[in-house]
């Protein structure tokens, strides 16, 4: 004797449906790329402001010409050796009287080159025939620069790396921003960025002959 | 008796695939969840180079985006071969840029106001000079907070090819 059973739902179309929806959602996604090179502007000047005196020695020189070829302070280099070229220029600490004089840099001490990394200025002049992927490999190989710089400073003063350091920062959650961990590791974030500020200067592009 | 019924079905049985919305619906949730709408039909081309320093750009209420690039085949008729900017869903001349923003700007909650990022969305290939002319464009519109978006990776493997 057969069995009898409440008859069931057909869902055989169920996957059409699925699918069809499935689809829409896979054609219109976009994965969003959410993270970048950050770094500021300098605000607009004056027409005819002087410009600062910055001793010669204080200001490494990178250009990239339209050939998308390096040139640092006068001399051909290849983008590999670009980030250990500015580390050591950031960090060579040739100051000698107490004011310039710069206690934590571990460079070379070369009275040739920067007298500290306060003073130093790194400036990045790039051909208008440059090309982008050139221009933000070179930002980003001299970003890297102060980033070790700025981790091996907090690792010698609160041992813990910069950069783990700004993370744990920014994913502070937003209810508890008004506790003393949280103010103590801004103020920790800052003291670290003041001995290696991020002295980058973007020249007007130029074309030279 | 069934000793003998058994012959009879002997046939292979249908796959079951009650479980196949199931999967097809575990499916659409992710994509679901992970679907961002694209705000902007894109007229140019715009392959984002690598970087490795990155930083992770501010909420999304808080960004502008400007992309640069040279337009896409279809529009290459109209806006020539060399490098456009885009603003919203649009090509925009250069001049137009501190307009946008400032219309974006005051778009924006007060406080998100002085927190507002410019994104630049800047094809690979490009030249950096219009990029130059955008960033100036924005210092006097006093946007100064940037960030050249692009892709994780190692730059260097960007300028191999």
């Amino acid at each position: 004797m057969a069995r009898r059973s409440a008859p069931e739902v057909n869902a055989g179309s169920m996957a059409d449906i699925a699918f069809l929806l499935l689809i829409f959602f896979l054609v219109t996604t976009t994965i969003e790329v959410d993270s970048g090179i950050a770094s500021k502007l300098p605000p607009p000047l004056p027409e005819d402001t002087p410009p600062p005196p910055i001793k010669e020695k204080n200001i490494f020189q990178v250009i990239v010409n339209a050939e998308n070829r390096l040139l640092v302070e006068e001399e051909d280099m290849d983008i590999k050796n670009l980030t250990n070229a500015a580390i050591a220029f950031l960090d060579n600490g040739g100051g000698t009287d107490p004011r310039n004089a710069c206690t934590y840099c571990r460079g070379a001490k070369d009275p040739e080159s920067s007298d500290n990394p306060k003073k130093a200025i790194i400036s990045l002049v790039n051909d208008r025939q440059a090309s982008y992927k050139m221009y933000l490999a070179v930002t980003n190989e001299l970003v890297r620069a102060y980033a070790t710089l700025r981790d091996r400073e907090a690792k010698r003063l609160y041992n813990e790396t910069f950069s783990s350091m700004t993370n744990r920062y920014s994913e502070w959650p937003a209810t508890e921003k008004e506790s003393p961990e949280y103010l103590e590791l801004e103020e920790r974030i800052k003291k670290v960025r003041e001995l290696f500020p991020r002295n980058l200067s973007e020249a007007e592009p130029q074309n030279r002959e | 008796m069934s000793k003998f019924n058994k012959k009879k079905n002997a046939e292979v049985p249908a796959v079951n695939t009650a479980s196949l919305p199931d999967i097809v619906f575990m499916l659409l949730f992710f994509f679901m969840v992970a679907t961002v709408m694209r705000d902007d039909e894109l007229q140019i081309e715009n392959q984002l180079p690598k970087a490795n320093q990155v930083e992770k750009l501010a909420e999304k209420k808080k960004v502008v985006t400007i992309y640069i690039g040279k337009p896409s085949p279809n529009f290459a008729k109209q806006y020539g071969v060399t490098e456009v900017i885009q603003l919203g869903d649009k090509i925009s001349p250069i001049s137009d840029v501190q307009t946008y923003v400032n219309t974006k700007r005051n778009a924006m909650d007060e406080d998100d106001k002085d927190e507002m990022m410019v994104s630049l969305k800047v094809d690979q290939n490009s030249q950096v000079g219009i990029l130059t002319d955008v960033k100036q464009e924005l210092r006097d519109a006093m946007a100064l907070k940037i960030s050249y978006t692009s892709i994780e990776g190692d730059p260097l493997r960007n300028l191999k090819n």
